[in-house]
């Protein structure tokens, strides 16, 4: 049957028909539903890893027990995976492994907009890139047959508009491989002997790989009709742009693998047609490897480094006609994301502007923090940076810094990559205040589990790490819980913390109000005879609370009732139901 | 048939998935190639959203750009305006309207345009305006605007009345079918 997936479900599809049995991941947009949807099968394994690092190599270990298998991240998460990833180049694989990767150009949900094919190249591992969803879950096969054919581990890249876009799928059915573990020192020890008998492989392995990409067909010339003097070679959603704009008139060299690329197909190419444009979003990867094999092409100096392409990016590069449509006058105030009505995190951050501290952000739902009227971030770099970065400011500032600036990490991100930066200052002693953004689950990528939430990918009860324990057994004494809703007590209890001559740790612990378990109270509303206009509860920056005729009003279809603005009126104008 | 693109536009959290799904699910029985794009992620906290749906004998891009829409709904009403560059000469908005104040506004940094669909119908553009809110609540539940705007625009297609409610049936779980085949009726018939 035909139907509508995401490329992110049809590459999960894929990995599925193709027997992979083990995925281990961590979330992250606009990579999350290729694990999510492979979780709901029920004869493979599936699991959230504490980070790309550790979702790597747990995929490897299953590769090496002759198991396919897969793990999924965003670029960014590559930086953290980059470890294994460069020596798993050399070690190759048993059982098939593929490596998902979604980059996300425009930055839609991200804080770079790095290009993962770089990786590609550096660490010499064959990378497939899908088109769309029928492409993604072939290229799932395809890498599997790839990585065990060539023993290595295959990336298929993705990118948000591959990842994020439904097309139509036929669906297959699944297939299942098994190999033999054998233990193989010089293939799996790489100590520099057996490593530096190992780089030659690595090597050959790369020439028989463009060898593949110049005849395999995963790489195909589409002829033009001759209208343009110009052929294009072009990849991933820049190949739908190309041919919106131009259908068949134009010869296409469609790439579906870009690395290694290959060098006979594409001077035969050139030969064909004369002038060549490559038209590729980021950076200049095909463009770089047609120059260095002396051909001659037209690339980013026609089309941006930066963000998005799209069919209106490649008309207005060949100046075809632009197309009519009506611009308004009145500007329209901007629509920014925003931390939920009822948010826990938002009383954490009125209390921090409140008193002016110094917060070091992290990469979550409350980076949304940083935006007005709260403006409660310093800093946004990745994940963990906040605490390391805390250590390190503190280190410097001393007593001028450490009793007014704190950092924030929400719980996934601390279990990812905050835990070790505490351990830092515990270890070399930074007077310096972690606050635990706890709201028990992975919430911008959408609500996955996390080792801290007590329940696995599945849903089912799962081991459960203890925030409070964990920090006491690195060497924090001081670790205290409080609950978000309660300003004075925040308050308080930072004001304490920040004044303390030793790390301390501050949990700040209250559930995601976006969760299923979190039942809604009824809705507040604004007693206009009480209220008196003086916007205080503005400043909160709640969405369900807006300000029309001089007096608050909330929305009902917004408000949860968390009943935070009532305790910070001073007219006492917020009423619940009844009242 | 030539490509047909139209643009879900609203507020994170209003319900636009369910109303590309039901497109979706519609022009795949219909027989038609069909792409269906939307960003997740940040965007859905309480942010702009935008879904494109695209449909022919063969969709390539996944997106819509300017001047190529042949229909934009639109949840709110300055959503409607935000993306009327993308609407094709002779396009239509359908458009519910009610007014969902963005951060700036709250926090009085700036204003509401409230007459923003006066503007666009000055200009020319064919403005369908409906009060999907209370039809929604009419039928039952106010998170159902979303079926009643796929209502209204069942209204400018060609496709049986029948097939439509075939969809909401594929789409919707089993306790929300009644109440989304009034919200359905309601959007159409206004």
């Amino acid at each position: 049957m035909k139907e509508l997936m995401i490329g992110n479900a049809a590459l999960a599809r894929g990995l599925y028909e193709a027997g992979c049995a083990v995925i281990s991941s961590y979330p992250g947009t606009p990579s999350t539903e290729v694990t999510e949807e492979f979780a709901k099968f029920t004869d493979a394994y599936c699991e959230w890893a504490p980070n790309e690092k550790v979702a790597m190599e747990a995929a490897f270990g299953a590769s090496l027990k002759g198991k396919r298998s897969a793990c999924c991240m965003k670029h960014v998460g590559l930086n953290v995976a980059a470890d294994p990833l460069f020596t798993l180049s050399y070690t190759g694989v048993n059982g098939g492994m593929v490596i998902v990767v979604a980059d996300d150009p425009g930055m839609h949900s991200s804080q770079n907009e790095q290009d993962s094919r770089h990786y590609a190249i550096a660490s010499k591992v064959p990378m497939l890139e899908p088109s769309d969803s029928q492409e993604a879950l072939d290229f799932a096969k395809l890498a599997y047959e790839i990585s065990e054919q060539f023993d290595t581990p295959v990336f298929i890249k993705m990118c948000t508009r591959v990842a994020h876009s439904q097309s139509i799928v036929e669906k297959g059915e699944r297939t299942e491989v098994t190999k033999e573990y054998v233990k193989n020192p010089k293939k799996y020890i790489m100590a520099p002997a057996n490593a530096i008998a190992r780089h030659p492989f690595v090597e050959e392995r790369t020439r028989k790989l463009t060898e593949f990409a110049e005849t395999s067909g995963v790489n195909r010339i589409e002829e033009g009709d001759g209208t343009y003097d110009f052929g294009i070679i072009t990849s991933s959603t820049s190949y739908q742009y190309v041919k919106e704009t131009f259908g068949d008139s134009v010869a296409v060299l469609k790439l579906g693998m870009v690395n290694p690329l290959p060098v006979k197909l594409i001077k035969d190419f050139a030969a064909k047609v004369g002038k060549v444009y490559v038209i590729e979003e980021l950076d200049p990867i095909i463009e770089t490897h047609c120059k260095t094999i002396d051909v001659d092409v037209i690339g980013k100096a026609k089309f941006s480094l930066l963000g998005e392409f799209s069919q209106k990016t490649i008309a207005e590069a060949f100046g075809l006609e632009k197309k009519e449509n009506v611009c308004l006058d009145t500007k329209i105030p901007v629509r920014p994301p925003m931390m939920c009505a009822g948010c826990p995190h938002r009383g954490m951050y009125y209390v921090l502007a409140k008193n002016k501290i110094t917060v070091l952000g992290d990469i979550g739902c409350y980076t949304l923090g940083s935006m007005p009227p709260l403006n409660a971030l310093d800093t946004t770099i990745c994940m963990g940076a906040s605490v390391s970065g805390l250590h390190g400011f503190n280190k410097a500032g001393g007593a001028e810094t450490e009793n007014h600036t704190v950092c924030v990490i929400g719980d996934s991100t601390f279990m990812h990559s905050g835990v070790t930066g505490l351990i830092n200052i515990a270890y070399n002693q930074s007077n310096s205040t972690v606050i635990i953004l706890d709201n028990s689950i992975t919430g911008m990528t959408g609500h996955q589990q996390n080792p801290t939430t007590g329940y696995n990918i599945k849903g089912d009860p799962a081991g459960k790490v203890n925030l409070e324990s964990l920090c006491h057994s690195i060497g924090i004494n001081s670790v205290r819980v409080v609950d978000p809703y309660n300003l004075e007590e925040c308050e308080k209890v930072i004001k304490e913390e920040l004044a303390k001559n030793e790390p301390s740790v501050i949990i700040s612990r209250r559930p995601c109000v976006l969760l299923k378990y979190v039942k809604p109270k009824k809705p507040l509303h604004v007693n206009t005879e009480k209220c008196r206009g003086c916007k205080r509860c503005m400043k909160f920056g709640c969405p369900a609370i807006s300000f029309r005729d001089g007096h608050a009003v909330v929305d009902n279809t917004l408000c949860i009732g968390c009943g935070v603005c009532a305790g910070l009126c001073p007219f006492d104008a917020f009423e619940s139901e009844g009242e | 048939m030539a490509t047909k693109n139209i643009m879900i536009v609203g507020v994170g959290g209003q319900g636009s998935l369910l109303a590309s799904k039901l497109l979706g699910r519609l022009l795949v029985d219909e027989g038609l190639d069909v792409k269906v794009s939307e960003v997740h992620g940040m965007s859905q906290r309480g942010g702009s959203v935008v879904t494109y749906v695209k449909f022919g004998d063969k969709v390539y891009s996944p997106v819509i750009e300017d001047g190529e829409a042949d229909f934009i709904v639109s949840f709110e009403k300055i959503e409607a305006a935000r993306y009327t560059a993308k609407l094709k000469k002779g396009g239509t908005v359908i458009v519910n309207t009610q007014q969902i104040d963005p951060m700036p506004v709250i926090i009085g940094s700036e204003s509401y345009p409230a007459e923003i669909l006066e503007e666009m119908k000055d200009k020319g553009v064919h403005v369908d305006a409906i009060d999907a809110l209370a039809l929604a609540t009419e039928a039952g539940s106010a998170k159902a605007c979303n079926i009643v705007l796929m209502g209204r625009l069942a209204k400018y297609f060609d496709i049986p009345y029948e097939k439509w409610e075939a969809a909401i049936e594929k789409c919707v779980k089993p306790n929300f079918i009644d109440i989304n085949k009034k919200a359905f009726s309601l959007g159409y018939h206004h």
